[in-house]
Formats: structure tokens, sequence, C-alpha cells
């Protein structure tokens, strides 16, 4: 118990040195709080912030790993895509340089063969000479049988010349013409006419008729084919004999055109003739003025226009000329037309035929 | 009176209107009669008697009708007025051979002068009766026949379509094979009046099988008849390859070339349209012209004729060469060029001319080679002088303006160009300095000669706006050269030259 009153002795004391020694640290527990909240704050800082440096550590790595894994795994397509290209690129080169090298081959094998457009054109040429050469060939050959059809025409005209002069050829005693006796030789056309026949005297041919024979139908080829009468008279009419004038002039005496004066060359009446002519002229070229058309079509253009008597709507009265009836149909007793009751009168309907002679024809 | 004196009446009546109709039958062949007959009204006096009831008379009647109206329109015309052909018509079916010719003579003659008048005698029925008349026995009355077709179808294609219809062409294809020169020579003259309007026309010439017979007449020795069938087959040929090639089947190459050789110069000319025809086609058949020497023949052909009738071998030379290079290669080695420029500078008539001008504009325009070929043969200048010649016709201007520049701008044969410098106009000028570019950046000798000529001299004077394409050919011909080489040759450089002796200092010492 004496603890307890030593103490409860005590306990004032206590109280005062409990309230002393309190106020006293009271004027450190501010500053003391705040330099403790102090190093916390600083030692949290540390610890969070490190923590933070930490995990940002972490991130790196693994964003690091992940963007180079990207990054490798997309080099590697681009890589890829670059090989392919230039492989790609190469092939396509070489396959030109083939192509190039073929198709060049081909062309001038097949196409633009130089050594072949030169044979071709040398072959060419060639064809053109012998061509050139056959067709002058062809012209020679055209004008050799011309020329030997001329001089055949032209013997032949001699021949018949010296047949129709045969009566030119010398004789025993008397010398042709073509036989002069002062020169050496005799002409040419002496030998000819001694080789030659003498024409016979022509008789007079009786010309067949006019009828057609087979084979001028057949040669009808021109207007001359046409048939036409002879009427013209036989020219060699004999002379008459007797002191008579050539009838040649006599004939042109005769026919001498007229020779007016001056004064009545001109017709009094020139002036009417003149439009008689002109009235004659337009009469025979102007046939009408309308201009010539298709005649298939023209007609077709026109409108009918009626005259003015037929496009009445009353009409012509018939009654009197054709039949003796009246005109209303309600008075009418029978339909039908009336019959004819006398016979046709024998005699006239004979006029002409029996009495009379004028209509005979011959 | 009696019987016999009334039988003397009619005697004289029926050998008055005979020696009427007779004396104006031969007055009408003479035109200086034709005023006077018709003024006397000769065609009304002879209308009635187109139906007199002799023969003769109907005959000689519609004869002076036909020389009448062949004589001009206005009397053709008067002939369809005055109502005369349907009778003509009627009585062609029944009358005898001599009134059948007579009848086709006037349906002829009044057809021959417009398409109003044979469209005239198509609208009264004569086609009909005109094809019955074909089937005759007589030669002279088939001919008569297929001449009148031949006019009628001639004008146009609706009336060739007309005697095609009326089933002519089957009866004229026989005519040809008829053994008379004269119907052969009407019949192809008729079929080729028949075929030259449309290919169907000359489809049914050819479906009637008429290019056979044809072809085989080619030889015939008559020059007249040749004419005719060289023309027929021109005519077909003409429309189509499939006809050309038609023609060509039947065999004529190495034939109608002989043709060219003919004295007769229709034939010649004939023939050259025909070969013209089958090459301007397809190359397929130019070609086939080449191989088989054509055109050495044409060409042969052509130096041996003078005017019209070169035209054709000188179209058809063109027309080869321009098919293609080979082909024009092939003219220029058959000596073709030398004989277009001969014709160039020989001929009178502007449009042989122009032809021969497109020719070698054809032959010049497919490589330097061939351009070369053309220019050695000295042609451009002539070409030029005629493109700058004042008497030439538009069209040779324009064609020989147009050779000129396909050959220029293909030639590289600068000898040739170097003149153009000189003397040609602007336009022209363009493409000669082009060249120049072209070919002197390449070639060191040509551009030393082009100094040493004075080329170069006559392209720094020439006048170019800048910015145009002349300016630039001659920068780059410029810049082939060192620029004192250029400035020497520039105008007004000694006067340049002269002002620096001028305004230089002497350096005195």
């Amino acid at each position: 118990m004496a603890t307890l009153a030593r103490l409860q002795a005590r306990s004032t004391f206590i109280g005062h040195q409990y309230y002393f020694r309190n106020s006293v640290v009271d004027v450190f527990r501010k500053k003391e709080h705040d330099a403790a909240v102090k190093i916390q704050s600083w030692f949290r800082g540390c610890q969070i912030r490190s923590y933070i440096r930490y995990l940002q550590r972490i991130v790196v790595v693994i964003q690091k790993w992940w963007r180079g894994y990207l990054a490798r795994k997309h080099y590697q397509l681009i890589v890829k895509l670059a090989y392919y290209t230039m492989k790609m690129n190469i092939y396509n080169a070489m396959a030109v340089r083939i192509q190039r090298r073929w198709r060049g081959y081909r062309i001038r094998k097949y196409c633009f063969n130089y050594f072949y457009l030169k044979e071709y054109l040398r072959a060419v040429s060639e064809t053109n000479d012998t061509i050139r050469e056959a067709l002058e060939e062809f012209a020679d050959m055209k004008e050799r049988e011309e020329k030997k059809a001329e001089l055949e025409r032209e013997e032949k005209k001699r021949d018949y010349q010296a047949r129709k002069m045969h009566y030119l050829l010398s004789t025993k005693q008397i010398p042709g013409i073509y036989n002069s006796p002062f020169r050496k030789e005799p002409d040419p056309w002496e030998l000819r006419l001694q080789k030659a026949k003498p024409l016979t005297h022509r008789r007079y041919q009786v010309k067949p008729t006019r009828s057609v024979q087979l084979s001028s139908w057949l040669a009808c080829t021109s207007a001359r084919s046409f048939p036409r009468s002879e009427f013209l008279p036989p020219i060699d009419r004999k002379p008459c004999q007797g002191p008579f004038r050539d009838i040649a002039e006599v004939l042109k005496q005769r026919y001498k055109p007229l020779e007016p004066t001056l004064r009545s060359e001109e017709p009094i009446n020139e002036l009417k003739a003149a439009r008689e002519d002109l009235r004659r002229q337009e009469w025979t070229k102007n046939i009408h003025d309308n201009m010539f058309l298709p005649f298939s079509s023209y007609h077709k253009n026109k409108t009918y226009i009626p005259s003015m008597h037929s496009s009445s709507k009353y009409g012509p009265n018939s009654l009197g000329r054709q039949c003796f009836r009246d005109e209303n149909p309600k008075k009418w007793i029978c339909d039908k037309d009336f019959q004819t009751v006398l016979p046709a009168f024998d005699l006239f309907s004979k006029y002409g035929k029996l009495y009379s002679k004028a209509g005979q024809i011959l | 009176m009696s019987q016999r004196q009334v039988v003397q009446v009619f005697e004289q009546y029926q050998k008055a209107r005979t020696q009427f109709v007779q004396m104006v039958a031969e007055l009408v062949t003479r035109p200086q009669n034709i005023e006077t007959l018709q003024n006397a009204g000769v065609m009304s006096l002879l209308r009635p008697l187109l139906l007199d009831v002799v023969p003769t008379i109907q005959q000689t009647a519609a004869l002076a009708l036909g020389r009448l109206a062949n004589y001009n329109d206005d009397l053709a015309e008067a002939v369809v007025k005055g109502d005369i052909l349907p009778q003509l018509v009627y009585s062609l079916a029944e009358q005898n051979r001599f009134y059948k010719k007579a009848a086709a003579f006037v349906l002829r003659a009044v057809a021959k002068h417009s398409p109003q008048l044979a469209q005239a005698i198509v609208d009264c029925g004569a086609l009909d009766t005109l094809v019955i008349c074909l089937e005759d026995f007589d030669p002279g009355v088939k001919e008569a026949v297929a001449w009148a077709l031949g006019y009628i179808a001639r004008h146009n294609a609706e009336l060739s379509q007309a005697v095609v219809d009326a089933g002519a062409v089957p009866l004229l294809v026989l005519c040809i094979q008829e053994p008379e020169i004269a119907l052969k020579r009407i019949a192809a003259s008729a079929l080729s009046d028949i075929s030259k309007h449309s290919p169907e026309l000359a489809q049914t010439v050819v479906d009637a099988g008429a290019i056979a017979h044809l072809a085989q007449m080619i030889l015939n020795p008559d020059a007249k008849l040749k004419r005719q069938v060289l023309s027929a087959l021109s005519q077909v040929a003409k429309h189509s390859v499939d006809l050309a090639e038609m023609v060509v089947e039947a065999e004529i190459f190495p034939v109608v070339l002989t043709c060219l050789k003919d004295k007769d110069e229709y034939v010649k000319k004939n023939a050259c349209t025909l070969i013209r025809e089958i090459a301007k086609h397809t190359p397929e058949l130019s070609q086939l012209i080449v191989n088989t020497g054509g055109v050495a023949a044409v060409i042969d052909c052509i130096g041996s004729c003078k005017g019209n009738i070169r035209l054709p071998g000188i179209m058809m030379l063109g027309y080869v060469a321009a098919h293609s290079e080979n082909l024009a290669m092939a003219v220029i080695i058959s000596k073709g060029v030398a004989q277009l420029s001969i014709c160039l500078s020989e001929e009178t008539e502007d449009h042989i001319k122009a032809a021969a001008a497109w020719a070698l504009g054809q032959i010049g325009r497919h490589t330097p080679e061939h351009a070369r070929a053309v220019a050695v043969t000295n042609t451009l200048p002539v070409l030029l002088s005629l493109y700058m010649s004042t008497e030439s016709s538009e069209d040779l201007q324009e064609k020989s303006k147009k050779a000129i520049k396909t050959i220029l701008q293909k030639c590289t044969y600068l000898p040739a160009l170097e003149p153009f410098l000189y003397d040609a106009p602007p336009n022209i000028l363009k493409h000669v300095v082009g060249q120049f570019s072209k070919v002197l950046p390449h070639d060191s000798k040509a551009r030393r000669l082009f100094v040493t000529s004075g080329g170069l001299k006559k392209v720094q004077e020439i006048k170019a706006e800048p910015g145009s394409l002349l300016q630039e050919y001659i920068n780059s011909i410029n810049n082939c050269y060192p620029e004192e080489i250029v400035r020497y040759y520039s105008p007004g450089y000694s006067d340049t030259l002269l002002q620096r002796v001028d305004s230089y200092q002497p350096i005195i010492n």
C-alpha cells in the first residue's frame, strides 16, 4: 500500500511532470510530424518511382521484343516481295530477249526475208523480161502476119491488073510498051503480063430476083439489108446517032437553075413568108410547152376535174331517149323493161350489100 | 372505067408511097437535110405509114424514123410524144425480121439520148418484146435488139435492173456464143452496159456464166470485139473483190497481156482498165498480176501510147504500189518510175499528170529505199514545178503536193533534197529541213557536204517563227555543227565582224 501511497504522492508530480513534458514536446511535435511526413513522402516517392521505372524498363523490353518481331516479319515480307519482283523482272527480260531473237528470226525467215525478197524481186524482173520478150515476139508475129497479108493482097491486085492489061503484051512484031527496044531488059511487068491469063469478056449476069435467099438472109447485118425496089434507070444508055449535042450538056442546059435578077430574087411577100415560116417552125419544134416527163406516172398526178354538166347531182333526163316510160317508178305496172314487138326491117339491114356495088372491094 | 384502070390508081398510090418513104429514108442520112425535113412535118407524115398495108413501106418508114430519132434528142422526144412507140412495140412481136430490125433501130435511137427517153421505152412495155425478139433466129434481129437493150441499160441502175428483170442476161450470154462477130460485139457491149452500174447487176451477169465465154474471146483477132470484151470484163471486175477474183479465175492472165501489144489503141486502154480494176482490190490480186509480169507489160504499154490511153495504166501502177512496199518495189524494178516520170513531163493534160503524180507518191511513200528510187529519176523538181505552176489545175496541185510530201517524209537521199532548200515554199521546206535534221546527226560525210554545198548557209537564212516545228528542225541541224561555223554562216555575220574591227582599240606599245 505504501507504494500506492508513494505513488499517489507522486501522482501530482507526475501530473506536473506530464504536463511539463507534454508542453515541451508540443513545441517540437509539429515540426517532427512535418519532418516525418516529408521523410515518408520522399521515401514513398522513391519507392514508387523506382517501381514505375522498373515497370517502364519491363514495358520497353516487351515492346522492343514485340516490335522487333513485327518488324522482322514485315521485313521478311518486303524482302520476299522484292526478291519476287526482281526474279520476275529478270525472267521477263530473259523472255523478251528470247522472244526478240525468235521473232526476229521468224520474221526474217518467213516474212521479211531479205534474201527471199531479193530473190523474189529478181524473179519478178526475170518474169518481166520474159514477158516483155514474149509480148515483143507476139507483136512481131502479128506484124509479120499483117505484112504477109498485105503483100498477098498487093500481089493479087497486081495479078488482076496484069490480067486486065494483058493486051499490052508485046507480040513478035510489035514490042509492047513494057518491052522497049531501047532498053536492055524488058520491064518486069512484061514478064508478069506473059504469065497472066487475059480476062474473059464479062457477060451480062442475070440478077436473081429479089427473093430472099438463105445466104443474104444470114448476112443481113446493117441497114443495107433492107429491101428496096430498084428505081434508078440503067445508066449505060447508048448515045443517039446523029449530029446531036452531048447529052450531058443538053441536060445541064435544061436543068440549069433559074438566075433571077436582084429585084425579083427578093419576093414581095417576104415578111409574110417569114412569119409563116416562123409559125411553121414553132409548130414543128414546139410540141407542147410542158417539160418532158416520163409517161407512165405523169397522168397519175393529174386530178380528174369533171365537167359541170356531168357533176350536177340531178343528172340528165333520160325520158324520151331511152324508153317511153313514166319517170316515177311507183306508177309502173311491172318491173321489166319494155320488149320490142316488131322485128328488124330486113331490107334495110342489108342496105348497101344487096343493091349497090359501091362498097364492093376489088 | 375498066377494072384495070381502077387497079392502076392503087398501084400508083402505092408506088408513090414507097418512093416517098424511100426518099425520106435516104434524105435523113444527111444532117443538113434534117432541118428542112422537120419543117416539112416529116414526123406526122411518117407515123401513118408505120401502119401501112405494105410491109416494105412500114419497114422503110421505121428506118426513116429511127434515123430521125438518132439525129438529136428533140426528134427522139418527138417520136416518143407522137405515140409511135406502142405501135412499134406491138408490131415488133408480130412482123417479119426486117421490120423487127427497123423497130429495134428506132427504139435504140430513141433510148440512146437520155434516161427519160429510155424510161419512156421501158414504160410502154418494150422490154418484154425485145427480150422475146432476142430469141429470134436471125442474127441481124438479135444484133439490133441487143443493141437497143444495151442502150437502154446504159443510163442508170434502175433501167439496167429493168433490163435484167426482163430476163435479157441469159439470152445475151447466148448471143455471145453465136458465130457472128458483130452480134458478139454488141452482146458484149450490152453486158458491159448492164454490169457497170452496181455489184448486184454484175453478179447477175456473172451468174449467167458470161465470164467464161468473155474470157475465151480475148484472143479473138477482131479488135472491136476485143474492146467490148475487155470493157465488159473490167465492168464486172470493178465492183468487188469476189467479182474480181471470178474474173481472174477465168484464167485471163497471161492472155490479157497480149492485148497490151495490140495495134488498136482502145484495146490497149480497155486491157489496162481491166488490169487496173483487178489490181485495185487487194494486195493478193496485185501480187498475182506482178507475178505474171503484168506490171512490166503495162509499163511497156504506157511507153507505147499517148494521151488518155495511158491513164488506166498509170492508175494501175499507182494502185499496185499503194498496196505494200514489196509491190511498190516490184513496180520500181520493172522500171515503172522512169516511165511515170516521162509521163509526168511529156503529157499535156492535167488529169493525166495528176494521175502520174499520185502514182509516184504511192510508190515513194513506203521506205527511204523507195523514196530514193523516185528521187534519183529527178521527178521531185518536176512535181514541185507542177505544184507551183499557176496553170495547173487545183486537183493536179493537190495531188503533186501530196506526192511531194509523202516522198519527202521518207527521203534520205540528200542530193535530191538539196535543191528544195532554195526554191520550195515554206510548207514543203518544213519537210525538207526536217529530213536534213534527221539525217545529219548520224552522217558525218553528209554534214561536211552540207556545209560545202552551201546548205547550211541557206538554212541560216530561213526565217522561222520561234517555237515552230521548222525552228526546231533548224536548231537540231545547228546542233550538229560547232558554234563558230553556224555563226560564220549566219546572215549579217560579216557586218558584226566589221563592227568589231571598228570598235577595236589597237594596242600600241
